[in-house]
């Protein structure tokens, strides 16, 4: 498998994706501390850092599932508009669904098990409002063709299915609606290694396809290395470095950066 | 003045076996639940001398609503002669001092169960059906409280799903009863287990139902004039059950909803559903008198 690995873009729009001084504790914890964050559309964002360095709190509240102790998150998306923390129940769970796609982790949160795989992509449309199941049935198969899911397996339930097969329905799902932002929590953890770079593939060839801008959360350098545009380093909370793949991967600053990556290669 | 003045002779019960409070609860909820149609109401649902699950929201619902006066029919699967029925309707009889009556013409209060009589209904009659689940988000949401949230958002895509899967693994939609219907275009509902034949006739009815579940304790009502409509995707029609060409083997009534009786030799005779439509007709081809009133199905069709 070769990967094309390109030159960093340059950008000059807005960004897409802005996060500002977040801070979210749960009592004595501070998971978060004052962290920013931005992303171009486009462009991938990886976030690395180890267990309990709040990067998928981070995520969580890129995706509205919790709200910050303090902090402003804006999408600069055409009617989207103000800190989005902000919106009532309603107007966040349209949002979600309609802009934002998530791949979680454990595919247990984010699938209905014993629904077909089709259904649980079909059940982004319902949400968002579509009635006709011509539609929707088409919508489901092209969004699962799309992450590569055998066709064959359209109707069968993801409890039936393998690892890979089941972060592929995610996908489908997360990406069936055309979000503007993709958010992608451990996508390939707990997956052997084989299957892990076909799901990358998948991601990467996704990006490149639909330019969907994309925030990933790994702690495996190699997921990060392969995908993101920029990266964002997490420790206790807090960022600790932030900078182009390349150079955090060639030139790391930060003592932890520096344990991190050597740890790694 | 004595403190006897003040009060009631001793009576073994209270009139219709509830207590006042009681009936003050149910009507407070009632009254709620006409004014928000479809929309489920807690109440404090009380103890009456029959299992939960065997009509003990309907029962307390009519025992509120009855009077001396009010003729009460009460029909189980269609019958009035079952034994649940037989049951029931002398119950309130006994404890309410009512008429009681087998005719819909006739009944000022009907309660029922799995069905909705074939004849329309009027205006100054009330339907009382009693519900088993009245949560229709259950089979997609087993939390609760998320549940009672989905209702306050009107966030009913999930019922859709449901819908989705029955078409994805059978070919077509396998609900048969309880079909998930949206009231007044605000709240989903399960209008009690009466099969997709009935549901039709909520739809801008004339009468008011009342639909309450005993052990789930919880009342929703429709009110008269009220909208109904059976959740469905906008390219797969609607569809009743198909009945409209079967012939009662008993009365020789067309085009009504029937109940299937399997033969010896394998095949099915049929007899209406609607115990009391059947009974009505073989009068009438006795030419005994016609008492037959409208039916809302016309050669097993709906009008619009």
């Amino acid at each position: 498998m070769t990967l094309m690995l390109e030159a960093p873009r340059i950008v000059e729009t807005r960004p897409l994706l802005d996060v500002k001084g977040v801070s979210k504790s749960y009592g004595h914890v501070q998971a978060v501390r004052n962290v920013s964050a931005h992303a171009h559309p486009g462009e991938v964002i990886g976030i690395v850092g180890e267990s309990g360095s709040g990067k998928s709190t981070l995520l969580r509240m890129m995706n509205l599932e919790e709200i910050p102790d303090e902090g402003s998150y804006t999408l600069d998306l055409p009617d989207v508009s103000g800190n989005l923390f902000k919106l009532d129940r309603f107007a966040r769970r349209m949002l979600c669904a309609t802009k934002i796609g998530i791949v979680y982790q454990n595919p247990h949160l984010g699938l209905l098990m014993k629904h077909s795989s089709s259904g649980n992509v079909a059940e982004r449309l319902l949400v968002a409002g579509e009635r006709s199941f011509a539609t929707l049935r088409q919508a489901a198969t092209d969004a699962l063709n799309a992450s590569e899911f055998p066709l064959d397996r359209l109707d069968a339930p993801p409890i039936e299915l393998s690892g890979g097969m089941q972060q592929r329905v995610q996908l489908a799902k997360a990406i069936a609606l055309e979000p503007a932002l993709l958010l992608l929590d451990e996508p390939t953890t707990g997956l052997d290694v084989s299957v892990q770079a076909l799901v990358l593939d998948t991601l990467k060839r996704l990006q490149q396809d639909r330019q969907i801008t994309m925030v990933i959360v790994s702690h495996d350098l190699g997921v990060i290395r392969t995908l993101a545009d920029r990266v964002m380093v997490m420790r206790r909370g807090e960022v600790v470095e932030t900078g182009l793949a390349d150079q955090i991967f060639q030139d790391p600053q930060h003592p932890y950066t520096q344990q991190l990556v050597h740890a790694k290669l | 003045m004595s403190l006897s003045t003040l009060t009631k002779p001793w009576e073994a019960m209270s009139y219709g076996f509830l207590d006042g409070s009681a009936k003050r609860e149910l009507r407070r909820k009632i009254l709620k639940s006409v004014a928000v149609p479809g929309c489920q109401m807690p109440y404090a649902s009380r103890e009456v001398p029959m299992a939960r699950g065997w009509g003990t929201g309907g029962l307390q619902v009519s025992l509120t609503l009855v009077n001396p006066q009010t003729r009460v029919k009460v029909i189980d699967q269609g019958a009035d002669d079952s034994v649940n029925a037989a049951s029931i309707r002398r119950f309130i009889a006994r404890v309410a001092g009512t008429p009681t009556t087998m005719d819909t013409l006739e009944a000022d209060l009907i309660q029922s169960r799995h069905r909705i009589p074939e004849e329309i209904l009027r205006e100054d009659q009330v339907l009382v059906l009693q519900v088993p689940n009245p949560e229709p988000l259950r089979s997609v949401q087993p939390n609760m409280s998320i549940a009672r949230q989905m209702h306050a958002d009107a966030d009913y895509g999930r019922m859709w799903l449901q819908l989705y899967e029955q078409i994805v693994r059978s070919g077509r939609v396998m609900q048969g009863a309880s079909y998930p219907s949206l009231v007044h275009g605000r709240h989903v509902m399960t209008p009690s287990p009466i099969p997709r034949w009935d549901v039709p006739k909520l739809h801008m009815a004339k009468h008011l139902t009342i639909l309450s579940a005993g052990r789930e304790k919880r009342i929703f009502a429709v009110p008269p004039y009220t909208r109904v409509e059976p959740l469905v995707f906008s390219d797969v029609p609607y569809k009743i059950e198909e009945h409209g060409a079967l012939t009662c083997t008993r009365s020789g009534t067309k085009g009504f909803f029937m109940n299937e009786i399997p033969q010896d030799d394998g095949s099915s005779a049929f007899e209406v559903s609607d115990s009391e439509w059947g009974v009505k007709t073989i009068r009438a081809n006795d030419r005994e008198a016609e008492t037959r009133g409208e039916t809302w199905y016309k050669d097993g069709e709906m009008p619009q």
